[in-house]
């Protein structure tokens, strides 16, 4: 596995680029790690406890048993319903994103175990154009709520996201509506919803799903908001006081249950949907 | 209400002052300007029509945020009787941008929450620019439940810059607030209308914008994001929110094409706001009659076609053969 993108914590979403060899430099202490270390970590600075972003398929093999992932829907795209064009064209961005992590959107879901306990899974992809939420996005969330409810199986998001994805205009808001409605009637038939913040998770995505887990389990750090720090300063006319938006910041004000470190992270899902579906020993 | 106008509507605007001053002096009896006064009417009609059936998205989004467009409180004066404001989300405060209450309309309670923008300097700072607090969201979510419990129907009215971007906001959970509309809104036992009368701006409107029918007035938009933002991202300049409106799609006509909405409210000629009482006239005939159909529906009828709505919304490739 290897990790491409850095971000220093104090310099928003600004990527730094280091060559590939055994050595890295961490985003946040600005240490020089053993990448081996760190990938054996999960991604997580053996130094200062910085949690590096990573990508779905690297999130499930950590929380779920070796060979169990199942994926649903893997061949759905997204579609260029308006013709968008910004600087480049989003047919020609899709493109890239898919070039560059192999996926065709922005999030994988599937079946696995976890410990042994049977879930639905849907994991968000940061790296595909920032984990926004397009409509291939939302219905692959509404469809894994759907499929949690029919096999009555506990789900789990993880998120991270800029928000929706503007290239699909007002269609892409249309999916918040949707993830959640699919969500109530998870909730309605009493199946447990575990979503799991990491940095970051903004925007749409904040305020659709990932705040509406029956528990709410966010990384150290993460970033966790509904606008942007730059729109707010812009708003306000005034500079954000330190560690705002961030998971402690969150948990501080009642917003999230727990704060989990990623290599603690199986377990306490492990812990918490035992509680939830009264299977095994808590 | 000092009648202020955009750009475009400069040269109806023109004629119009011109029209009305030879009306002043038209005292029956001259008949060259009598004939003068007919033909300025008729190239007013005329100059109307060809600026309005050629609008761009972006001039739309101006007619949407027009300063004298009607609010949501002057269509709640028009089309509905008796009117009784309630307060507060009976956790923190009462939010100034999000009005709730009952109304009678044609003789049936409803419930209506909608987002007022204010007029004047003190109207808007008093609404916060029609921009909500998480306390607005929930004070809307505890009307709507009580909507459900006295088996009322609710109508929303949208017109929002969007949700409000601040420290408290944040603090307060603006995204659980506007989350958990979405959730409540998709399974309240309830009819709900929807009706864009201005601007739908992004989550924020959405909040209150889950229902049964989603109308939209002619020169409504409802967008992903603001023009301006998404520019200001995609193309790093403000500057280029027109071509952002544009590319975005974000007009009443887009968005029946796309399904985002149910019905298209035609405005006066000109606008709703040149004609306060006519735009409120047709939000009410469409009101009334989305109303009386989905009364006819179960329960359970009116849950299962709400979720269908919303869960079919959206366009995507599947491949054949595959799994999706
Ligand atoms: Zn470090």
């Amino acid at each position: 596995m290897v990790i491409r993108l850095f971000r220093r914590k104090d310099e928003g979403d600004k990527k730094i680029k280091i060559p590939e060899g055994m050595w890295i430099k961490c985003d946040a202490c600005l240490e020089i790690i053993y990448k081996p270390e760190v990938e054996r970590n999960l991604n997580v600075c053996p130094k200062c406890n910085y949690h590096f972003r990573i990508p779905a398929m690297e999130r499930i093999r950590a929380v779920t048993d070796e060979g169990t992932f199942q994926e649903f829907g893997e061949d759905l795209e997204s579609v260029d319903m308006l013709t968008f064009t910004d600087t480049k064209k989003y047919t020609d961005r899709l493109k890239e994103a898919k070039k560059k992590t192999g996926r065709k959107e922005a999030v994988v879901t599937g079946a696995a175990s976890i410990n042994g306990i049977d879930a639905v899974l849907a994991v968000l992809d940061f790296e595909f154009l920032g984990g926004s939420m397009g409509c291939v996005v939302g219905e692959k969330i509404a469809a894994a709520a759907e499929t949690a409810k029919e096999l009555s199986r506990p789900l789990i998001v993880f998120s991270a996201s800029g928000g929706a994805r503007m290239q699909e205009g007002t269609l892409s808001l249309m999916q918040m509506a949707k993830t959640s409605a699919a969500l109530a009637r998870l909730s309605d038939a009493g199946i447990p919803f575990v979503s799991v913040l990491t940095d970051p998770t903004t925007g749409g995505v904040a305020a659709s799903f990932a705040m509406l887990g029956d528990i709410i389990i966010s990384e150290p750090g993460a970033l966790i908001g509904f606008a942007g720090p730059r729109v707010i300063e812009q708003t306000i006319k005034q500079k954000l006081p330190e560690g705002f938006q961030r998971a402690e910041f969150l948990l501080e004000h009642g917003m999230i249950d727990i704060i989990v470190e990623r290599t603690r992270l199986k377990a306490t899902l492990t812990q918490i949907l035992r509680y939830l579906t009264g299977s095994g020993d808590r | 209400m000092i009648l202020q106008y955009l750009d475009f509507e400069k040269p109806i605007i023109d004629l119009e002052s011109r029209l009305e001053q030879l009306r002043r002096v038209d005292d029956g009896t001259d008949k060259n300007l009598r004939e003068e006064v007919a033909k300025l009417d008729k190239k007013i009609g005329k100059i109307r029509k060809e600026i309005f059936s050629n609008l761009t998205r972006w001039q739309i989004t101006q007619l949407a945020r027009h300063p004298n467009r009607p609010y949501m409180l002057d269509y709640v004066n028009h089309c509905f009787k008796n009117f009784l404001e309630i307060h507060g989300d009976r956790a923190f405060r009462d939010d100034p941008p999000v009005i709730c209450g009952f109304a009678e309309l044609e003789g049936e309670r409803v419930v209506v929450i909608g987002q007022q923008k204010g007029r004047n300097t003190n109207e808007k700072i008093h609404r916060n620019f029609g921009m909500a607090n998480p306390e607005g969201y929930r004070k809307a979510l505890r009307v709507m439940k009580l909507a459900e419990k006295f088996r009322l129907p609710v109508v929303t009215f949208i017109d929002t810059p969007g949700a409000f971007p601040g420290i408290g906001a944040e603090e307060r959970g603006q995204s659980e607030a506007i989350a958990r509309n979405l959730l409540e809104m998709s399974h309240l036992k309830t009819p709900i209308v929807v009706a864009v009368i201005g601007e739908g701006g992004s989550g924020g409107a959405l909040a209150i914008g889950v229902g049964d029918e989603i109308l939209m007035m002619e020169y409504a938009i409802y967008s992903v994001i603001s023009p301006e933002g998404c520019a200001s991202i995609l193309w790093r300049d403000t500057a280029r929110a027109e071509t952002a409106a544009e590319m975005m799609k974000i007009t009443a006509p887009d968005l029946k094409k796309f399904g985002v909405v149910d019905r298209i409210v035609q405005e006066p000629l000109g606008g709703a706001h040149r004609d306060h009482k006519a735009a409120a006239d047709a939000l009410k005939v469409a009101l009334v009659e989305t109303l009386s159909a989905l009364r006819h529906l179960s329960r359970q009828q009116l849950l299962d076609r709400r979720y269908a709505k919303f869960r079919d919304i959206g366009l995507i490739k599947r491949k054949a053969g595959g799994n999706g």
